[in-house]
């Protein structure tokens, strides 16, 4: 036995360990040294976050802090001593006193070696990416100094860039199989729709029998574009089309703008995090040519006017007339991520989603028949532009169904970071910019629109509308200046119940839906809000299964963590910490409007006075604000 | 695919189902028996096998492109792979192969005509000390020679 362990080469030695005693060690802290320094921490940290903890660079590339720990590119290494080899710091766990040392040649050129073999196997060109400047494999390459190619480079093309999905782009030839993409998709979302296929030199990601993305069960939330640390994956850019349309003199290009990228945009610009841009976009955006600049939180509160008087006729329905056939709890569908979700996954629950179209596509189809007849512009010469912070909208309007006005009703989805680059591109600074209002006849909007952008924004908006509608009182009167805090917040799935003290009146607006609210009195109105599809699996399971949340009245989902303001379209990075900073603007904006319930929104108002006549969930507004739902199923033909 | 063989094919995995268990441990075991009997593992298949763990159909389509034994594209009902690794290269794997195209008349990685035969390379089997060699299915056949190799396809034809 001695005789044969002389034979094995060192590297294939057995490596002894000494028994931790993992148990015994939970709850306690350990002392470690890193580069010399004495740091305690708790029993379990990881190398990386006990040097993050100490302002200790460690560079990394897997590593997210939205996913599970990987390993795979094994760019924070590390030395311990007494370890053989170099240990990746993300993975692992300080369980004794170890001596750690972050930069010793042995680490450093090992660093550079590694992003000089992901190099040679990354094909393209740095200028003509869509990443540059912003690419976390190319800024660790000039961390590391690697000036020349010594595992050589790729100078052929391996693989055929995926452009079959209105949202997403693959090109895989980028791709340096860090696996956050597949992470992504499998645990954060759980759409599954990417995995690593074959081995070894011939892996790459790809999808299910290797078909195009828009034949797959993709929900086109975009996650994945926002967790690649390289250009393989990018939005589907209409940027060009767009120029063309403002360039064309016979063109209207108007522009609708999400409460989530103004809260963002910023970002591009090297501003901090958590500041809102709103009156310097709007000048940013008519400079570049945009003929008006509309603010969706507009239609976003006219959403809450459809989705909440469909939530009271259901109610109606199903409390009062007991009618058996109506769905309840009803679903938002304002987000398009979570729509193909559904319809994907739990095909059988249509008929709970709100028939109410999302507040881009209300837009578009009020543009382009409402505003068109107020301007006397035909609408074949309008192009409408959506600003949307979401990967997921370019597909929603280039549904089929869509086109309510007779016309496409929205031309094009633009995100957060094409926006971004398409100002920069017009020479224009955003943050020096002077600040405008939005355009007329739809005006500024109110805080209940503004705050769609974050988790919980759609539900709070819906309550203080719904609360003031139903007992005639002020939402003030029941929560500190309207801010009904239990539905906001990180939390993946929240829970809250909203008793009905006493009734009012019904509303002039109501009067020809229902008599009176005396079937309300005493009644708990119960609401979830879902973030990320992940934590959706697991509400739609619960009421599968007949649990607390099938006792739900109204559910707000979203398809991306945090909401809106996470969304697929957004600045990259989008960490958690970005996502609170984004929606401690947003909320904070939302505090400084006069108006914040929709149905105070004087454009609203004047709106079903002027053209949706008959009222919310009316007939006109019926043909225009709302849509159907395909049942598309999980089998991939 | 008929929706009587898809019905089939789904009782099918189910029996396996039932068999290994309906929990990702029991993904590679189930596929090998659908390998075994249907030499491939169709995307439907994929699919139900996916349906009923639990698990993306990607995941598994994922397993399958990472094993050399496991399928997802039609392959003949015999799969005769000849060792290429050094071992066997150094004592006449050129002349068995070379014998073995000539009579079946296709190339490696291809099928015959009939559906009755690929052929494929195989890396090491571990038979270095009596090669060449060659796994037909899953039986091993060693110290060939081109006419012995003939024989044994000759056999399974």
């Amino acid at each position: 036995m001695k005789k044969d362990e002389l034979r094995t080469p060192v590297s294939q030695r057995p490596h002894v360990i000494e028994s931790t005693h993992v148990e015994k060690g939970i709850g306690e802290n350990v002392s470690v040294f890193i580069n010399d320094k004495k740091i305690t921490v708790p029993f379990g940290t990881s190398i990386l976050d006990a040097c993050r903890e100490n302002q200790i660079h460690v560079p990394t590339l897997c590593h997210h802090p939205d996913l599970c720990i990987a390993g795979t590119c094994r760019i924070c290494v590390v030395e311990v001593e007494g370890m053989r080899t170099l240990q990746t710091s993300c993975s692992f766990p300080i369980t004794a006193p170890i001596k750690i040392h972050t930069s010793t040649p042995m680490v450093r050129k090992a660093r550079r070696h590694i992003v000089d073999l992901l190099l040679s196997e990354h094909y393209g060109e740095c200028y003509t990416c869509v990443r540059n400047n912003n690419c976390e494999l190319q800024s660790l390459a000039k961390e590391y100094g690697v000036d020349e190619y010594m595992f050589g480079h790729v100078t052929e093309s391996r693989y055929k860039v995926d452009k079959s999905s209105y949202s997403v782009v693959r090109d895989m030839d980028k791709c340096i199989l860090c696996k956050r993409c597949v992470r992504t998709c499998i645990d954060l979302q759980e759409v599954g729709v990417l995995e690593a296929i074959d081995r070894g030199y011939e892996t790459h990601i790809s999808t299910f029998m290797e078909k195009p993305l828009a034949d797959v069960i993709c929900i086109n939330c975009g996650q994945c574009i926002n967790r690649c640390p390289t250009g393989a994956l990018k939005a589907n850019d209409p940027s060009d089309e767009i120029w063309e349309a403002i360039d064309d003199p016979t063109k209207h290009v108007v522009m609708q703008t999400a409460p989530s990228p103004r809260a963002a945009i910023g970002e591009m610009f090297g501003q901090e995090p958590g500041k809102s841009f709103t009156g310097e976009m709007n000048t940013a955006l008519r400079r570049i040519g945009f003929d008006k600049v509309f603010d969706t939180n507009f239609t976003a509160d006219l959403t809450i006017m459809e989705e909440g008087t469909e939530l009271i006729k259901r109610l109606y329905s199903a409390l009062v007339k007991k009618d058996k056939s109506v769905a309840l709890p009803q679903f938002t569908s304002c987000s398009p991520g979570w729509v193909k979700y559904l319809e994907h996954f739990y095909p059988d629950y249509i008929p709970n989603l709100s028939s109410a179209k999302s507040p881009q596509q209300m837009f578009g189809a009020l543009i382009k028949t409402f505003y068109a007849q107020e301007e006397g512009i035909d609408p074949k010469d309008i192009v409408c532009v959506a600003l949307m912070p979401c990967a997921a909208k370019k597909f929603e309007c280039n549904r089929p169904e869509m086109n309510s006005s007779g016309f496409k009703d929205v031309d094009y989805g633009l995100t957060t970071r094409e926006m971004g680059k398409m100002i920069m591109e017009a020479g224009i600074l955003l943050p020096e910019m002077p600040q405008s209002h939005f355009d007329n006849p739809f005006g500024d909007a109110s805080g209940a629109g503004l705050i769609f952008g974050a988790t919980g924004g759609v539900m709070e908006a819906a309550l203080r509308t719904v609360l003031e509608l139903v007992t005639g009182e002020k939402v003030e009167n029941f929560f500190d200046r309207a801010n009904i805090t239990p539905v906001r917040g990180f939390e993946g799935i929240k829970y809250a119940e909203v008793p009905v003290t006493k009734v009012g009146p019904v509303p002039e607006i109501l009067k020809n839906l229902i008599p009176n609210w005396d079937w309300l009195k005493d009644a708990t109105l119960k609401v979830a809000v879902v973030h990320g599809t992940a934590n959706a699996k697991k509400v739609m399971e619960d009421i599968k299964a007949g649990g607390k949340f099938s006792e739900c009245h109204f559910i707000e989902f979203m398809a991306c963590p945090g909401g809106c303001l996470g969304g697929g379209g957004q600045p990259i990075p989008t960490t958690e910490e970005i996502r609170k900073k984004r929606a401690q603007a947003i909320y904070s904006e939302d505090e400084s409007l006069p108006v914040r319930k929709s149905h105070e929104n004087e454009h609203v108002v004047s709106l079903y006075d002027k053209f949706l006549t008959d009222g919310p969930c009316g007939e006109i507004s019926h043909k225009l604000l709302h849509t159907h739902y395909i049942k598309r199923g999980k089998f991939i033909v | 695919m008929l929706l009587e063989e898809k019905n089939s094919l789904s009782e099918e995995i189910e029996k396996y189902v039932n068999e290994y268990g309906n929990n990702r441990a029991a993904l590679m075991p189930i596929l090998q028996a659908v390998q075994r009997n249907h030499n491939y593992v169709s995307d439907f298949a994929q699919q139900e096998v996916a349906r009923m763990l639990d698990i993306h159909p990607v995941e598994v389509y994922s397993v399958i492109s990472f094993y050399s034994f496991l399928h997802s594209k039609p392959r003949g009902r015999n799969i005769v792979r000849l060792c290429r690794t050094i071992a066997c290269d150094m004592v006449g794997k050129d002349a068995v192969e070379k014998a073995v195209t000539r009579e079946l008349g296709i190339g490696f990685g291809e099928t015959t005509k009939d559906g009755k035969i690929t052929l494929e390379f195989t890396n090491c089997l571990g038979m270095c000390d009596q090669g060449p060699a060659m796994i037909v299915n899953e039986r091993v056949f060693v110290k060939l020679d081109p006419e012995k190799a003939i024989n044994i396809l000759n056999e399974i034809k």
